[in-house]
């Protein structure tokens, strides 16, 4: 007993660290082993894409207030920047692809965040839709950024990381997971920096934040360029670790709606949040398809499930957003608790 | 006219930095700055740290400041008291150029602006608190302290993120500013809390550490002790003398409280419908007939609901 006392007042204390490090672990070390190529391909995957995405908007929407409806567009963006890059540019590595295609969706985001000097709330969400429906356009509209494919259709090149070839589910999901890894703890660091509490000043009272000093507009457009970056890395997952082959109507508002949703279900202005989002927007409609499969069998076809899911999915964000406006975080944080709570009354 | 004096003020702002001022160099324009200050005002020799010349503001129809002439001595406690609706909180927010005022200027330091420039008042060594709570909810309320520095952070996000360059001893440095802060303010204990979920009068001395912690030469407080319980008005006034000794800060006040301003403040402005009425010490105000009428007379004959 006093053995478990000693354990239970150490565990509380443990460094904050060592969670994501044995998630990595596992991720790394044992997933690979025991995953099928289902699990990757049709879970893990777009987890990954989608995940990453949520993380850049929550920078934007969550951290630093400015509601967007354009994550779609700067997914498109990165994924065929990085295909025109990877295939234009001789001995271009494939990582070199990715980072120019963030930051051109960064440049993109900059441009399209320039209203947000002036706009706020609904009408600012109104204007980022410019930057849906204007990249969505220019990408079918010249079939120069498809490489004059008749269908406006891209292939992945093959992945691979300083020679080492990443095909297969497992080496996608591979390459996917460690850049996801990376620009997730660089996120949380900048999060939790200077910069990210600007970000949480101008959410919270622009003219108070204003008056103390924070160079407001500088700021804004940089949380437009930051996360237009990682959002567009994002959009480089999906269509080269995921899809493998993309079009432009891939990236339509409904996308943008989905990662929306992905954070406000996830938890706003939280890192994981994005993660609880994805998992639950990834999973969801394969467990719904298993289950009306299982209840309604052949009633319950690919139509019944597309329309079933949107039902269920608008009514999950409206219980959400009355019940647990702070999302899946906040109710994972408070099961824990409870949990632990039971446990140590034990 | 007024649009002239704007860019006039916006000239001298940009062509001369303000430290040129603060060493003197120019000294033409505050010497007239305190010729045009009314006799009646007890300015002496010493220049202003904030001058107010001729400032008239209206919405609308609404005439809000009307010809107001104040000065403000360095290191003193000056208090702006009124009725509601006297224009005491849009008096603050001309100093601190959230408004723009339809006529006169603003001299801060001597120098003249038609405009204050909002984004460089922490520059200009210019805090402020606002009447309705304007914390960042959240924040915990060591970062909302230690934001208060935002504005000497020279280091860029991705030193920042990746911990290099100058940003580690930004970092160390605004944090441990800010927890000296919060321990002058006594709000150690609560340090790790969100901002949001503190009570009001709590919340009101963490909006009161946050302006203090660039250590201002000017600190314009809007309504510092507003719905307060008496104990705690008293614990907000003595946070104030202390900070005011301790850091030889300038505090420009708003109180409804006439009580509390007495005790705390050197000199005192009388607002009455966007007028300046009197200004004085407070010993002369509470003498003063025209002030008795318009302001004391009223609270103390609803004291119960007064400001209701």
């Amino acid at each position: 007993m006093a053995a478990i006392t000693s354990d239970l007042t150490s565990a509380p204390v443990l460094p904050k660290w060592i969670a994501p490090v044995l998630l990595l672990a596992f991720a790394y070390g044992v997933v690979p082993l025991i995953g099928s190529s289902y699990l990757f391909e049709a879970i893990l995957l777009p987890f990954l894409a989608l995940g990453l995405a949520g993380v850049g908007l929550n920078i934007l929407t969550g951290y630093a207030g400015q509601v967007s409806l354009g994550s779609a567009a700067f997914m498109a963006a990165g994924a065929f920047a990085a295909y025109n890059f990877n295939l234009r540019v001789e001995g271009l590595p494939l990582i070199g692809s990715i980072v120019l295609a963030g930051i051109v969706a960064a440049a993109i985001g900059i441009v399209f965040g320039l209203p947000s000097l002036r706009l706020k709330g609904f009408y600012l969400a109104v204007s980022t839709l410019a930057a849906q429906f204007f990249v969505q356009w220019a990408l079918t509209k010249f079939s120069w950024f498809s490489n004059n494919s008749a269908s406006g259709v891209i292939d992945a090149p093959r992945l691979s990381i300083g020679g080492l070839a990443l095909d297969g589910a497992v080496g996608r999901y591979l390459f996917a997971l460690t850049i996801v890894s990376i620009l997730t703890f660089l996120a949380y660091r900048l999060v939790s920096s200077q910069t990210g509490r600007n970000f949480i000043a101008i959410r919270d009272n622009e003219t108070a934040a204003r008056i103390i000093g924070i160079p407001v507009l500088k700021t804004k457009l940089l949380a437009f360029a930051i996360s237009s970056f990682i959002i567009g890395v994002a959009g480089v997952i999906w269509a080269f670790a995921y899809l493998r082959t993309v079009e432009p109507d891939g990236f339509d508002l409904d996308r943008s709606f989905q990662i929306l949703f992905i954070i406000i279900i996830g938890g706003l202005a939280s890192i994981r949040g994005a993660f609880f989002g994805a998992a639950l927007i990834v999973v969801f409609p394969l467990g719904l398809s298993r289950l009306g499969g299982f209840l309604l069998g052949d009633v319950f076809d690919s139509g019944v499930l597309d329309m079933s899911q949107r039902i269920v999915l608008g009514a999950l964000i409206i219980l959400f957003l009355i019940l647990e406006p702070d999302g899946l975080v906040a109710l994972w944080d408070r099961i824990r608790r409870r949990l632990l709570f039971a446990w140590q009354s034990t | 006219m007024p649009l002239a004096s704007y860019a006039l003020g916006m000239m001298d702002a940009s062509v001369y930095a303000p430290e040129v001022f603060a060493r003197g160099l120019p000294s033409t324009p505050q010497s007239s700055a305190v010729g045009i200050v009314p006799a009646g005002s007890i300015a002496d020799a010493a220049a202003p740290l904030l001058a107010l010349q001729g400032i008239g503001l209206s919405f609308g129809g609404v005439v809000a400041l009307a010809d107001i002439e104040l000065s403000v001595n360095p290191g003193e406690i000056r208090a702006i008291i009124g009725p509601n609706g006297a224009g005491k909180s849009s008096l603050i927010n001309v100093i601190s150029g959230v408004y723009r005022p339809d006529r006169g200027h603003v001299l801060l330091d001597g120098v003249r602006y038609g405009q204050v420039p909002t984004q460089r008042l922490a520059h200009l060594g210019v805090a402020r608190t606002f009447q309705n709570l304007a914390l960042f909810k959240g924040l915990s309320v060591l970062d909302n302290v230690a934001s208060g520095l935002a504005y000497k952070v020279r280091s860029n996000f991705a030193g920042q993120v990746l911990g290099i360059g100058r940003s580690r001893g930004e970092q160390r440095d605004s944090l441990s500013r800010a927890g000296q802060i919060l321990e002058f303010l006594d709000l150690t204990a609560v340090r790790d809390r969100l901002a949001g979920t503190l009570p009001y009068g709590l919340q009101k001395r963490v909006e009161l550490a946050r302006a203090l912690v660039a250590e201002p030469r000017l600190l314009l407080l809007d309504e510092p002790m507003a719905g307060m319980t008496a104990s705690e008005k008293s614990e907000m006034a003595s946070f104030v003398r202390a900070a005011r000794d301790r850091f030889a800060t300038t505090v420009v006040l708003i109180e409804h409280d006439v009580g509390v301003v007495m005790g705390l403040s050197d000199r005192i402005a009388v607002l009455d419908y966007g007028r300046k009425i009197a200004d004085a010490t407070p010993d002369e105000v509470r003498n003063d007939q025209r002030v008795i009428d318009a302001y004391l007379g009223v609270a103390s004959d609803n004291e119960d609901g007064a400001g209701i």
